[in-house]
């Protein structure tokens, strides 16, 4: 069964988000006096298919660790969605 | 006397494999061999570089997805067995997500790609590809990355320090590591490191870009001739 794996990859945050600085101030430029801050992250989808949710989950995380995130600088979270 | 092979593995998107062969191949007694990511034979090479570039277009991260190529079995296997292995620039990056050296390269804190020349003291001259600098001379050699920016967790810093591990430090022309004379935010002004057994070193800085009189700096030129000498002396 087909499974969406949603991944959110964001860095730590111990680490400078020069982009997300460059953004906010962007955003404070036009007026935004609200926006405190903004980080960004990497958004990724992936179809998996296995058996049942737990064996999605599991190919899920297991390509996150190994791939998709490096654990050094970043998290990431990670849903799942059953595809008709 | 028999030339020496030293492989430079080529990966898509690998930019300066070729400046890194002819650097070498200005070493007397070295020959270089272009090495392709897909293959699984290293053709006898007693010595491993991994070359600046943008492999796979830095996709996803750099460094990242190079890592998984096919060679990179045999690479890693290859610096377990304790042969001398050197990551420039995108080099660097492909050993850190290896899991060769430890920490991990993100983007420069001014946020610009940064191509011009840099001044570095080599901190560890014991290694294989330092042996031939002293550690109180500064080094002109270009930098050429939007992505050097080095960072460890404290235990990582520290184990480097306390093991002389910092194999070079981003510094002003006297030869301190000032902020100022950071260009991209790397903890400890961090240019290039060595794994724990020295056989392994990765930096940001472009050796290769000054192997030569002409290219405005030679000062790079001793990091290869450093590695000929191991390599010769074995």
């Amino acid at each position: 069964m087909p499974y969406l794996a949603k991944i959110k990859v964001t860095l730590r945050q111990s680490i400078l988000d020069v982009q997300g600085k460059a953004v906010e101030h962007a955003l404070k430029n036009l007026g935004y006096n609200s926006v405190e801050s903004a980080r960004i992250g990497k958004y990724i989808e992936v179809t998996i298919n296995e058996a049942d949710r737990e064996q999605a989950e599991r190919v899920g995380n297991e390509i996150c660790q190994k791939l998709l995130s490096n654990p050094v600088m970043e998290n990431y979270s990670l849903e799942l969605e059953k595809v008709n | 006397m028999a030339e020496i092979s030293v492989g430079v593995v080529v990966f898509p998107g690998s930019n300066c494999d070729h400046d890194t062969e002819y650097a070498l191949a200005s070493i007397e007694g070295i020959r270089p061999v272009m090495l392709w990511h897909n293959e699984h034979d290293l053709q006898g090479v007693k010595a491993i570089l991994l070359p600046g570039g943008f492999s796979y277009g830095d996709y996803l991260r750099a460094g990242a997805i190079a890592r998984f190529s096919p060679i990179m079995k045999e690479v890693i296997e290859f610096a377990n067995r304790g042969f001398p292995v050197l990551g420039i620039c995108n080099g660097f990056q492909v050993l850190l997500e290896s899991g060769l050296l430890e920490g991990a390269l993100s983007r420069n804190r001014g946020m610009k790609f940064l191509c011009r020349q840099t001044t570095i003291r080599p901190v560890n001259c014991s290694t294989m590809f330092t042996s031939l600098y002293r550690d109180d001379e500064v080094l002109t050699i270009p930098i050429a990355h939007g992505e050097g920016n080095y960072f460890a967790p404290p235990d990582v810093l520290k184990s480097l320090i306390d093991n002389d591990q910092i194999a070079f430090q981003y510094t002003d022309e006297n030869g301190r590591a000032s902020d100022e004379a950071n260009p991209n935010g790397s903890l400890l002004n961090i240019a290039g490191i060595v794994n724990r057994q020295g056989n392994v070193l990765g930096l940001m800085p472009h050796p290769e870009r000054a192997s030569s009189r002409l290219l405005g700096s030679d000062d790079g030129r001793r990091m290869f001739e450093s590695l000929y000498q191991h390599l010769s002396a074995r």
